[in-house]
């Protein structure tokens, strides 16, 4: 069932960041869709909206970047709980850094690796 | 990023009899009339981002079922994502889905790493620091600043009225 719903819900986000590309008159780019995603994820997760999602889609609720952003959030809320205000500080970075080194990493290997395009 | 193909449209041909030229003409005007692209645009969306999920379940599923807690599963399922959106924008195939799937393409975090290679791949010439090294946050520099920014607005929140 899980599987339904992350075919679901991950396409409804997508959704929601089609909408405001095609529909608001200010120019929307994908680099924005990405910023928007990441802060709304953020702040849905600190007031304890994100997780619900989570536990019905799995991976339609992480995969997008609104989950980036429900992984950075948790990470500084944990951080708070074991290290006080330091943790504030640690806490986000720390949740998130597979994701982040593997994008770094990966990006760059690629980039040196692969021929560009015309 | 996503490039739109606004068709090819006929000139009509001056040969054609005049009320032939006259209903080529009718049909250009219709045929360059930005038609509701908004519908396609999010039923492609919806799927290419929905099934970009679905990879992303099994993949999860996958080392959930070996044993690893939720947090390294989705980790473990990020960096494998990430690895395949930077290999297919490599070879070229990840700006097909973009193309076909808009925002589809954009939101997961294949497109997160997409954003990543894209630019940095393009000014490759421009040498590894300022081409790749500088060229790779072009995208990904900003949504770290605003998911950090915000991320620790709600840490210190949170510290200070738990």
């Amino acid at each position: 069932m899980q599987f339904f719903w992350a075919f679901v819900i991950g396409g409804a986000l997508c959704v929601i960041g089609q909408l405001l590309m095609d529909l608001t008159s200010y120019k929307f780019t994908p680099a924005h869709v990405l910023v928007t995603f990441v802060s709304a994820g953020a702040i849905i997760s600190a007031i304890g909206l994100y997780q619900p999602l989570v536990n019905l889609a799995g991976a339609g609720a992480t995969v997008p970047l609104t989950g980036f952003g429900h992984l950075l959030a948790q990470g500084a809320l944990n951080g708070v709980k074991q290290h006080g205000l330091l943790g504030v500080f640690s806490g986000g970075v720390t949740a998130a850094a597979a994701g982040i080194t593997a994008a770094v990493v990966f990006g760059y290997l690629a980039a040196l690796t692969f021929r560009p395009r015309g | 990023m996503v490039n739109i193909n606004y068709g090819v449209t006929k000139m009509p041909d001056n040969s054609m009899p005049l009320i032939k030229q006259k209903q080529r003409y009718m049909e250009m005007v219709k045929e360059s009339t930005p038609k509701p692209r908004v519908l396609r645009n999010v039923f492609w969306a919806f799927v290419v981002g929905g099934l970009i999920c679905l990879v992303g379940q099994f993949i999860l599923s996958f080392f959930l079922a070996r044993g690893l807690s939720f947090n390294e599963a989705g980790a473990a399922t990020s960096t494998t994502l990430v690895f395949l959106a930077a290999f297919l924008t490599g070879i070229g195939l990840y700006d097909e889905v973009s193309r076909f799937g808009g925002a589809g393409g954009i939101v997961p975090i294949t497109g997160f790493a997409n954003s990543m290679v894209a630019p940095a791949l393009e000014y490759r010439a421009e040498g590894l620091v300022f081409g790749v090294g500088a060229r790779l946050f072009t995208i990904a520099g900003p949504v770290l600043v605003w998911g950090i920014v915000t991320a620790w607005i709600a840490g210190l929140l949170y510290y200070f009225f738990r």
